[in-house]
């Protein structure tokens, strides 16, 4: 029979820096992966990486082709007015068709899934956000080296 | 091909344990499957969660994910972490006796 392996003690913590709909969903298909291969899971949202767990921008993350020669797109054009909305209309469509979440439901899923969501102090400060204004499933708003301590001994993946 | 004995029936079974051939397969034989990996009684909402796995499968001829058994059964992945925890995905397939599922999401 296949080995299960119930009493893993393997923890993956992923930091993500940036507030796009691809590195945040890049985040959470490895996240994902890992509560259900029953790892525990650790995520920490820092500097832009916050917008994915903010109740007013989660919805809106959008993904653009300037300065990202892999979209294949001239940066004279992708500059222009509409493209990043084009854009990100596209790859949602992309996702879509993949069975990818909107990225709410894909993080209630992780979630769910008993994955923990952590906010970075310093950023939090710093754009004077307050506790109504964070995503209800954040745990809570901890130091790096809080962080690093939650990671010890585990893997870490920075995005 | 490998070939495993759980409850009396030999069954044929991938590298990893994984049942390959689906006729093999009865409510009994998922009974014993779940008692092998510490799921000691299959309730209503783990049947539910199996027939749409084996259903589906016979349609698309891959296992489904959490995420997919989720929206279909209506079971919420709280509920399925709860019912096979910490692996739902491939204990659901275990029992189920399919193969381990190969989507991300």
């Amino acid at each position: 029979m296949p080995k299960f392996d119930d009493d893993t003690d393997r923890k993956v913590s992923i930091i993500l820096s940036k507030g796009t709909l691809d590195w945040a969903t890049a985040m959470l298909v490895i996240g994902n992966a890992a509560v259900s291969e029953g790892i525990e899971l650790h995520l920490f949202f820092t500097f832009y990486g916050l917008d994915a767990v903010l109740n007013k921008k989660m919805d809106h993350l959008k993904v653009t082709p300037l300065a990202n020669p892999a979209m294949g797109m001239p940066n004279a054009i992708a500059a222009l007015p509409g493209v990043t909305a084009m854009a990100t209309s596209m790859m949602k469509k992309m996702m879509k068709k993949e069975s990818v979440p909107d990225h709410r439901d894909f993080i209630q899923m992780v979630a769910d899934a008993g994955g923990h969501l952590h906010v970075c102090r310093l950023t939090f400060d710093m754009f004077g956000y307050t506790k109504d204004d964070l995503y209800d499933e954040v745990e809570d708003v901890i130091s790096a080296a809080d962080f690093l301590n939650i990671a010890d001994g585990g893997q870490i993946i920075f995005i | 091909m490998a070939t495993e004995v759980i409850a009396g029936q030999e069954i044929s079974v991938d590298d990893e344990g994984f049942m390959t051939d689906p006729s093999e397969w009865s409510d009994d034989l998922a009974q014993a499957l779940a008692k092998e990996i510490s799921i000691d009684s299959l309730t209503e909402d783990h049947w539910k969660a199996i027939r749409f796995l084996r259903a589906d499968y016979a349609e698309m001829g891959e296992t489904a994910t959490i995420r997919r058994v989720s929206t279909e059964t209506g079971l919420t992945t709280k509920q399925l972490y709860e019912l096979f925890p910490k692996k739902p995905a491939k204990k659901m397939a275990y029992i189920s006796g399919l193969p381990k599922p190969t989507g991300c999401v």
